[in-house]
Order: structure tokens, then sequence, then C-alpha cells
């Protein structure tokens, strides 16, 4: 007993002091994506789409103003930043990427990025303080499943929030997917969603749940969770940070954001869109 | 004949015409008999055009034999009669090929996909294959149950379907049904690589993902017959350890909460991240995404980015030493982990156990000294054993692999620090054409084996990923046996194997 006091001692008051400060994310961290097309104008004119051809996924389109990203498809994967000869790409540190429509996740230059707006009326009222989760990993790698487990230790506390993962479809709000949905768990998404009792939300996470990912051209997958269910937000990534998600879910319940409870602002990152 | 198969090292090429091909009673023999001699049926599997390929491991000699047959028919006699650890490897044949494995003890489908080349499919069904349809191994009896469960668990777990035959709470048989998570991985690789064969190499099984990903990259550099540099191996050694430490701390901790000793496993849920978070220093990603390339690195670890990793590890590890260090102490925990989940060593031998679950048994298996790749001839790590084959045992050789990988990351590190970065980018050569490699790592579960051999162009004609949960999931059924369902999550945990690894 004295032992795991001692250590209890040792291991100190871990838990993050998100979302009052922003915890510190690594030198390389790959996040929201910045577009310079100023950069690449004199090149575009000749016909450049180094950027577009690079990206495995296709998440990159090139118009005339500029790159286009579908942050839904995209990896995250440096292939379009080594790709171009302007540096017309770059990422930045900026982990807030959640969005509540397929459209917003489109980054280009012109436009300011939409983050997923809170939820309203109703819902607000029902889950804004309380919201009972079920996972379900349809094809998915494990990766998106790590990193949404992470929110449930103390380092992130996602219970503090009133987010919780259940065991039970009858005991939760609503659905966070993982995976581009294989064929072969279609049957076992539908049948957990319609377990779930209603009104219900369904969270997408990552890459393979909003596009298929890595593999989008599989005839074995759906191409992600919106094939099978309604999908109330989108958190991009391969997979997304901790904090991104995190971010998505409290955004999404209006913890934080334009609608904060606290009346804080400081944790925006951008216009919100209205739903 | 059968004793001049040509020995091949790990990631080594080798001409095509050069595997011997032989008559299938011979392909047979020689199997059964390097089997019988110690040898490890490290892959088994089909190519497009009736022919069978095989991988022997013969780790006491560091080596590697490659043998194939050419049917004449869609069908032969099975192995598995004679060579348990042939069993899943004939049912994947058989569905992905249509070729039937006859006299195999139990050939249901692996993945529930119909066969790729379009020939019948061995168990004649129409359309889409619904998942877990299959027949399922019965104990019968007045006060015999069964008890269903999944694909669709309680937690954040990949699916899977698991049917235990009871008597009241004393498992007789287990038996697991997988391939809800199949995507087609292996089939998207052929003709490859493609742009996008990196980035499903990593997403293999994301928890190991610089596992899988060394092992293509030494893949396609063994085709391309190049040798990567000396600090290049050391980075990726680097990679890999932090990912065999990350994981090895988060089992620890959730084998303590299954157990209900909430110190270690609070203590550990959180180490896991700092061990992730020093990945993500190295490369940006906590799962070690974009770190490595064919070739190289996508990114080095510098002097100064080496040295500021020195003292988060020394930390990392001195949290790691104490949080687990409680459960050795732990009554309570000690006997839960002793009498639980045992595997007979014997069986484990049969089946072809790897990786932890091997070296839990006694099982000296470790590809990083049985066939060393990267960093690990000149810096070998000790191989971590225990004897009983229960829970304890698995638990145990994850805690001695911490500490050696501690060491090896303290050292490898420092050993980075003082090695100044080489800024020349190496462009691959082009792969030979008709040339087959094998490329084996040793993940934080265990043997990880890619396998491929090329067409006239140089392009994969066939690939072949086995993750060691594909070896190991038959090890977590039989160490239910005579367990109560209850301690099924202790059981399942302290094995940790990959569903997307299996499922492909």
């Amino acid at each position: 007993m004295i032992h795991i006091l001692l250590s209890r001692w040792r291991q100190g008051y871990r838990t993050l002091p998100y979302p009052k400060a922003l915890p510190a994310l690594p030198e390389r961290f790959r996040g929201r994506p910045k577009i310079h097309p100023e950069r690449c104008a004199e090149s575009y004119s000749g016909g450049c789409r180094a950027c577009a051809e690079a990206c495995p996924t296709e998440a990159i389109t090139v118009g005339a103003a500029g790159p286009r990203i579908d942050l839904g498809r995209c990896l995250f994967c440096p292939d379009c930043v080594e790709a171009c000869p302007e540096g017309a790409i770059e990422y930045t540190g900026e982990h807030r990427l959640a969005t509540r429509t397929r459209e917003d996740l489109s980054l280009d230059a012109a436009e300011e990025y939409r983050l997923a707006a809170a939820l309203d009326g109703e819902m607000k009222r029902l889950f804004g303080r309380s919201l009972k989760l079920r996972v379900v990993s349809a094809g998915g790698c494990n990766g998106c499943e790590v990193d949404v487990n992470v929110l449930g230790t103390l380092a992130w506390d996602l219970g503090r929030f009133g987010i919780q993962y259940v065991a039970s479809p009858r005991h939760a709000d609503g659905l966070l997917l993982c995976g581009p949905v294989t064929k072969n768990m279609e049957l076992a998404v539908r049948k957990t969603y319609d377990a779930i009792p209603g009104p219900k939300l369904v969270i997408a996470v990552g890459a393979c749940a909003i596009a298929g990912g890595p593999y989008h051209r599989q005839e074995e997958q759906l191409g992600g969770a919106a094939s099978v269910v309604p999908v109330d937000l989108f958190i991009p990534g391969c997979p997304p940070h901790p904090l991104t998600i995190l971010d998505g879910m409290l955004r999404l319940l209006g913890r934080i954001g334009t609608n904060g409870r606290d009346g804080t602002r400081s944790l925006d990152g951008g216009e919100t869109s209205q739903k | 004949m059968n004793a001049n198969l040509p020995i091949l090292r790990n990631g080594q090429r080798l001409p095509l015409r050069e595997v011997p091909e032989l008559p299938i009673g011979e392909f047979r023999e020689a199997i059964l008999r390097r089997v019988q001699e110690g040898d490890r049926l490290a892959c088994l599997c089909a190519g497009f055009d009736l022919q069978l390929m095989a991988v022997l491991a013969d780790d006491a000699g560091h080596a590697l034999r490659v043998l194939r047959t050419k049917l004449e028919a869609p069908r032969y006699p099975a192995l598995t009669p004679d060579c348990p650890q042939a069993h899943l490897f004939e049912r994947e044949i058989a569905e992905q090929t249509g070729i039937v494995p006859e006299g195999h003890p139990w050939l249901k489908p692996v993945r529930f996909h119909l066969p790729w080349t379009g020939a019948p499919d061995p168990w004649k069904r129409n359309g889409a294959p619904i998942p877990g349809a299959a027949d399922f191994y019965r104990v019968e009896g007045e006060e015999v149950h069964e008890v269903a469960v999944g694909p669709v668990h309680a937690g954040v777990i990949e699916p899977g379907h698991f049917r235990f035959q009871c008597h009241g709470e004393r498992v007789f048989h287990l038996e697991i049904a997988l391939g809800y998570q199949h995507r087609g991985l292996e089939k998207a690789l052929i003709g490859g690589p493609h742009p996008l064969s990196l980035k499903q190499a990593e997403t293999i099984a994301g928890d190991s993902s610089i596992a899988h990903v060394w092992a293509y990259c030494r893949l396609l550099e063994g085709l391309a017959d190049v040798q990567v540099p000396e600090r290049v191996d050391l980075v990726r050694g680097v990679a890999l350890e932090l990912e065999r430490a990350a994981n090895h701390v988060g089992d620890l901790g959730a084998l303590s909460g299954d157990v209900g000793f909430l110190p270690t496993a609070s203590f550990c849920g959180r180490i896991r991240g700092d061990w992730l978070n020093l990945s993500a220093e190295g490369c940006g990603s906590r799962l070690g995404r974009d770190w490595l390339r064919p070739g190289g690195l996508r990114q080095d670890l510098e002097p100064a980015r080496a040295a500021a990793m020195r003292p988060r590890l020394a930390r990392a590890w001195a949290d790691t030493k104490d949080a687990v260090e409680l459960l050795w102490g732990a009554a309570s925990v000690m006997i839960r982990f002793e009498a639980a989940g045992r595997v007979d060593p014997d069986q484990a031998r049969q089946i072809g156990l790897v990786g932890v679950a091997a070296r839990a048994c006694g099982l000296g298996r470790d590809a990083r000294r049985d066939h060393p790749f990267g960093p690990y001839g000149i810096r070998p790590l000790p191989v971590a054993q225990a004897e009983s084959g229960n829970v304890h045992s698995r638990a145990w050789v994850r805690w001695l692999e911490l500490g050696e990988s501690s060491r090896f990351l303290a050292a490898a590190l420092a050993a980075l620090t003082e090695s100044e970065v080489d800024p020349r980018p190496r462009p691959l050569p082009p792969r030979a054409p008709e040339h087959l490699c094998v490329s084996l790592t040793e993940g934080w579960r265990g043997e990880v084996l890619h396998l491929a051999w090329t067409d006239a162009q140089g392009r994969f004609a066939r690939y072949k990923v086995v993750d060691p949960s594909f070896h190991n999931w038959f090890g977590l059924a039989l160490a239910l046996r005579g367990e109560q369902v209850s301690d099924f999550p202790l059981c399942n945990k302290s094995f940790n194997l990959s569903y997307c690894g299996h499922d492909l």
C-alpha cells in the first residue's frame, strides 16, 4: 500500500489543463494546411499541378484560385509539400479541423475555413452537458481508435466534459465511427445505429470514415460513414490528434467556440458555419 | 533434391527462376520434414496461376527457405492434418484463389469474400458472402450452452465474432471468426507499388505502423538491391522501439485494469501517451506515420532533435518503471495473472506462435536476433523469455522488453546525437523483374512478414502480408480452454492481437 501511495505522489497530477490552455504540440505536428496561391500563380499559368499529382488520395484540385484541398481525403502526409517547387502549401500547427458538413472540409486560400458549429435547440439541450457514445470500428486500422481511446485516460479525462464511451448502443446518444465501413461491417453499423434511441448523433473520425482514406478505391469498402448513416460531425486526419477529436466534440456541444458556455473565445480558430 | 533448398536471408532478393519448383508431393514432404526438424512455416500462399509458395524460417540457422509448386488442378492434399500451423494459411488460399486443400479438418472462410481469381467459390456462396456465416464447432449436452459475442464489442475495440462453448462458467472451446475489417489490402498492392501503397503499408495495423512500413521499405530495397546507410537503420530502430514501448506500456496498464488494479492502469494510460509523443517528436505523428520511406527516411532525427529527446526518454522510462513495478508486488494481481490463460509450450510450437505470446511459452523467437535487420545485427537485443505460457508470462515478457527497448533507445539517441545527417536524397533504383524477396521485422506483437515477387516489369505480381496476429489468434482460443468466460477480457488483452492486421 505504501508503494502505491508513493507512486501516486511521484506520478503527480497529470490531467491536461485543456481547454483553459492548449497542450504543447510537437514541432513537426501537421495540422491544418495553409495555402499560398500567390506563390504558385506563376507556375500555375504554366500548368503546374505538382501538388495534385503528388497527392496519393487525390485530395487536391488546382483551379484559378490556386490549390484546393479536401481535408476529408487528406492523410496529412508531406507529399504535396515536398512536391511543390514554390512552397505554396505548408502545414501549420492548427489542430482545429472538425466541421459539420462534408463540403466545409474543402480548404482553399480564398474562404475562411468553417469549423463545426454547435448543436442547437433540443439537441443542444439534450446532449450539451452529457453525451454518451458508442464507438464502432468499421474497417479502421486501429489508429483512429487509439487516439479516440486515449481521450478516456487521465491525461485528457473526457468524463469531465460529460462525454463517455458506453458499452451498449441502448445507453448511447450517438455513434462514433472509425474506418471506411467495409462491406463486412455494413450490417453491423446499421444495426448499431438503429439500436441507439433517437434523437441521435453520428461522428465520423478520420480520413477512412470520411472518404475511405487509403482504401477509397477498394470495392471491399463503402467510402465512409456517410454511405450508411447521416453524419453530424466530421473530424479529419490519419489519424486525427486526440486534441483535434476533443476539439470537434466540444465544438459540437457548444462547449468551446463562438458560443462558449463560459464565454471563452480564446480557443476559437475560425468562423463557424450554421447548419 | 529436398536437401538443396537455397538459403535466403531476411530482405535479400532471389531470382524467381532460382526458387525451386517441386511437384506437389515433394513440396509437401519438404515442408513437413523441415517443420519436423524445427523450422516454422512463416508463410504459405498462392499465386494466381495455381502456384503455391512457402517460406520456411530456420530461426536457429538465421535462414529462410522458399519453395513452390505448380498444381495441375485447383486442389491438393492439405498440409494441416500433419502440420497444424498451416491451418489458417490453407483456409486463406482456398478463399483467395479457390484452390481446395483436400482433407483440411476445418475449412472455413477467413475474411468472407469471393475468390479474387473468379475461380469457383469452395463454399459455393452466391453473391456477397455474409460475414460470420459458417459452421461453428459445437459441444452438445443438456447443460452445455453457447455464448456468442460480437462483431461489435463493448469498448473502443475492433470488430470480431467470438463463440464460446460453455458448461456453466467453464469454457470448453472458443472459436474466433474474423474478417469484418477486410478492406482488400493485399489485392490493392498487386501491380504496385502504387502511389497509395506506402500509406496502405502504414495502415495494415495502425498500432504497428513502423513494423509494417519498415518491412515494406526493406522489401522494396531488397528488390532494388539497396543497402540503406547505418544512420537510417538506427533511426528506424528508434521508431520501432518507441512503438514497442508505447504498446507494451498500454498493454500492461490495460491488463492491470482488467484485474481491477487501478493505480498502474491509470498511470500507464497516460505514460503510453508520453511514449507516443516521443514518436511525434520524431515525425509529427504519434503513430509514426510518414517517418520511413523506401530507400531511407522521410524525416531524420537530427543531432539536436535526438539530444532533445534524451531527457524525455529518461523521464518516460522512470515513470514507466515506477508504475509497472507496482504490479509485481501486488498479490491480488499476481494470483490473477498466474492463474489465467495458459498455453501449453508444445501446442504453441505446433501452431506456430510468434512474438510475445511465443516467448512467454519459452520459445525464443525474435526476428531481431534470428533474422537480424536494421541496426539489430550490430546492436543485438537480448531475447526476453518466460516459461509458464500464462497471462503473467506474457505480461513479464513485455516488462523485460520494455527495459531492453529503453536501453536500446538511450544508446541509439546518444549515437544519433553525434552522427551528422546526410542530406543527399537517395532515389531507389528500379526493382529487379521476376525476383522474390522476403522481409521480416519484429513488431511489438511479433514477427511481421512481407513477401512479394515481381513481374517482368518489376511490379508486384503478388504481395503477401503476414501480421503476427495471423499466427497467434488460435493461441488465444487455446488459452481459453478450461478457463472461465469472465476471464476472456484478461486473456484477450494478454495477447492483444490485431483484427485489421489479420483481416487485411
